[in-house]
């Protein structure tokens, strides 16, 4: 069979199990469009090529499959390098096709053209560049499989104009060999030598912390790690990528560590003596000033990722595989331990942490009469939601108030943006997820600082009838900026000040086909949720107007150790 | 100057860098090079010298020898990362002991009718050549193991060195003579 490039193109997408990408034509990738008409694969067109890149990670962030993302070359290759940043970062399946200019033209400066594959080099797991058209079935399985397996990533194919006018003979590739990739070989089993010596050490541990990252979403390892934390009664945190993972309504659930995590989590790493990480990567935002970061506790690292052992903190125990497959590996290890108990006795160690769960909750100041607390936003939101809603962050003080006060109770129902920290994520991210998981409800809680960066991908929601939920927690600041500059920069503000209604978020969500509604008073909260709730038919849009001068607490500042958090004011200073 | 300043000088960091030489297999494919030096830089590793050529006739593969500097990143981290590299398709460690190393230089001296003579001897000490003769210049070659390139490059600094080229050293594991 006798294909166009185009077509080829279209049918390998198809032919990977595609049935939705987000894209926005232009010159080098026109004849890639015309294809699409007859394709069974559905295609949303975005209003800036940076949704269609963040549309196509919150699908993924849901579904488990790779987002595909089609943008023209040049500018609309640009505009897609930070959605690969951010996929890169938080280890996203993201596919990204990018129109070229005709082969004849690379490297003569020609209109629209951009080196996009040496751009993106460094935020993509690998990238290519067509130049034979018999190369496309094959390059674009590849391109799936190097996105999806291993530590999952994005990728880039970069698509030349007259490559896609050329004609090919059809063939699909029908075995890995095939896809020529002979450097690529990832793990997946852990060594099984490696793993008796972690249930040596999880046996003999006394403060053992399960500190559950992304990777464990990843390897879809929820379902094992439960098995694993019912087995040995071992407390659990789940990070920020980890959200989900493990259900926060269960008993050993302490919740999330890091720089704004629950006291319990932070400190229960801190005090450790044996810390299990699975899927986690020792992050600045996790362990703070590293060379003080858990000082008594043994390592048990597991990664897909080898480079990740040893990068930050060294592993006395390091095993490269599968999150699932190696927690499964530990079980039967464990088991196979006979008569008795697997741990040893974790009673003194709960006992301790409860003190702490007791002694320092979450907490915010809630008094009657002032303005509407973020805090309690989320709350409301969360109580009046379906158990299984998917709840979308952008980046800042929403994201942290989002991730603390939601009860996640379910795996893949929390999509940020962790490791990139790109502010504007959570409008077109949720609009991906919603297109992913139709069948659930879908809140964004968003900043006002975030919602203006991406809002109109709604015109894209409206146009295309995806009903998205966008809370606005408008205290008309960058309020995390903020937040520092309040903090540690002796209350100077610099270039924070947005304004609670400069734009006009009812006016601005109207417009653009959304229903509006603003929340002025801690009164009007419960009534606004209830309205948005009813909405079904179109996207929501509520601007509740909160109180500007909240801080996130708990707050482990930047560099410092995970001993000195900073809980709430009103909360008697932890005593060590 | 901060003490921790003073430290790094009075101690091991002035003393000569640790060298070590990682010998890449990878796919001869547009890029490649740019993926492995990209990666070096934004990792922040660096990079003491860096060779490369096809190894079959077909070109399918390139082996890329790069010396790292190890005082820069622990070595393990260099290679994991490496490895990571989709166009890698195997990563060989040599130990400066376990290798035999080659490197070849090309220098043009200029000489008067007294160092003319001078300066051929002296590459006929080292075993190198001449490899090119001008009316007041001459350029030689050497190849040798790196330490005598340095013996040499140093002895040539009594003349008027015009130019000089080296490769970077390329390596090989030592054989077992048993």
């Amino acid at each position: 069979m006798q294909l166009t490039g185009a077509q080829a193109l279209i049918k390998s997408l198809e032919m990977q199990g595609v049935d939705v990408m987000f894209g926005l034509p232009g010159g080098a990738i026109l004849p890639v469009y015309d294809p699409i008409i007859d394709s069974s694969i559905r295609h949303i067109l975005v209003r800036h090529e940076q949704g269609a890149g963040h549309m196509a990670e919150g699908y993924a962030m849901v579904t488990g499959k790779p987002g595909v993302a089609m943008v023209t070359s040049g500018p609309g290759a640009t505009n897609i390098v930070t959605p690969l940043a951010n996929a890169y970062m938080d280890s996203t399946p993201l596919i990204v096709i990018s129109g070229q200019v005709a082969t004849g033209s690379i490297g003569t400066d020609a209109f629209q053209e951009c080196d996009i594959t040496g751009v993106t080099m460094g935020i993509t797991k690998h990238n290519w560049l067509i130049k034979d058209v018999d190369d496309i079935p094959r390059v674009v399985a590849a391109a799936f499989h190097v996105a999806t397996t291993g530590r999952p990533g994005p990728v880039l194919i970069d698509f030349p104009k007259d490559i896609a006018n050329t004609m090919m003979e059809w063939y699909w590739p029908t075995s890995v060999e095939e896809l020529d990739l002979p450097g690529y070989h990832p793990v997946t089993d852990g060594d099984p030598v490696l793993v008796a010596e972690a249930a040596q050490l999880i046996s003999a541990a006394h403060r053992p912390v399960l500190y559950v990252g992304g990777g464990v979403l990843k390897s879809r390892a929820a379902e094992a790690l439960r098995a694993l934390a019912d087995l040995t009664g071992i407390p659990v945190v789940t990070t920020l990528m980890a959200r989900g993972a493990f259900p926060d309504s269960h008993p050993q659930a302490l919740g999330m560590p890091g720089m704004h995590g629950h006291y319990t989590a932070v400190t229960a790493l801190q005090r450790s003596d044996l810390l299990i990480s699975l899927g986690a990567r020792f992050d600045d935002r996790v362990t703070g000033k590293i060379s003080a970061f858990a000082p008594e506790a043994k390592i048990i690292h597991v990664d897909i990722d080898r480079a990740e052992l040893g990068k930050v903190r060294r592993a006395d125990v390091g095993i490269a595989g599968d999150c699932r497959l190696v927690i499964e590996e530990l079980l039967r290890a464990l088991g196979a331990k006979g008569e008795g108990p697997v741990v040893q006795d974790l009673a003194p160690w709960w006992s301790q942490l409860h003190q702490w769960q007791e002694q320092f909750p979450l907490y915010y100041d809630d008094a009657e009469g002032g303005a509407i607390k973020p805090q309690n936003v989320v709350e409301q939101l969360r109580d009046a939601a379906p158990e299984d809603t998917i709840v979308v962050a952008g980046v800042g003080q929403h994201q942290m108030w989002a991730s603390q006060y939601w009860e996640f109770n379910h795996p893949y129902s929390w999509v940020n943006s962790g490791g990139a920290g790109t502010m504007g994520f959570a409008v077109p991210a949720c609009i991906g997820a919603k297109v992913g998981r139709p069948d659930k409800t879908v809140w964004a809680i968003d900043g006002d600082g975030c919602f203006q960066m991406t809002a109109q991908e709604l015109v894209t929601a409206t146009a295309e009838q995806i009903p998205v939920k966008i809370a606005i927690l408008n205290n008309a600041y960058l309020g995390m900026v903020r937040q520092w500059q309040e903090m540690f920069y002796g209350e100077r503000y610099s270039e924070v000040y947005l304004s609670p209604d400069l734009p006009d978020y009812v006016k601005w969500a109207e417009a653009m086909g959304c229903v509006g509604i603003r929340a002025e008073t801690p009164e009007d909260v419960g009534p606004a949720i209830e309205k948005a709730n009813s909405v079904d038919d179109r996207p929501v849009v509520v601007d509740f107007r909160t109180d500007a001068f909240e801080k996130v607490f708990p707050m482990v500042a930047a560099g410092q150790s995970n001993d000195d958090i900073v809980v709430h004011p009103d909360q008697k200073a932890p005593v060590r | 100057m901060t003490p921790a300043q003073l430290t790094a000088l009075a101690g091991g960091k002035s003393s000569a860098p640790r060298h070590h030489i990682l010998s890449v297999l990878v796919e001869n494919k547009a890029g490649v090079l740019s993926r492995v030096a990209g990666l070096f830089s934004r990792r922040g590793f660096n990079i003491y010298s860096l060779a490369v050529a096809p190894t079959d006739e077909d070109e399918h593969f390139s082996r890329i020898t790069i010396v790292v500097d190890v005082e820069s990143a622990p070595l393990e981290q260099v290679i994991q990362q490496l490895d990571k590299l989709v166009n890698v398709v195997s990563i060989g460690e040599l130990s400066p002991g376990d290798a035999v190393e080659r490197e070849l230089v090309l220098a043009t001296v200029a000489v008067g009718p007294t160092e003319r003579s001078q300066v051929i001897q002296l590459v006929g000490v080292f075993g190198g050549e001449v490899v090119s003769v001008g009316a007041d210049r001459l350029t030689v070659m050497l190849a040798g193991r790196p330490e005598k390139i340095d013996d040499f490059e140093g002895l040539l600094e009594h003349y008027t060195v015009v130019e000089l080229q080296r490769t970077g050293r390329v390596a090989l594991p030592k054989l077992d003579r048993h």
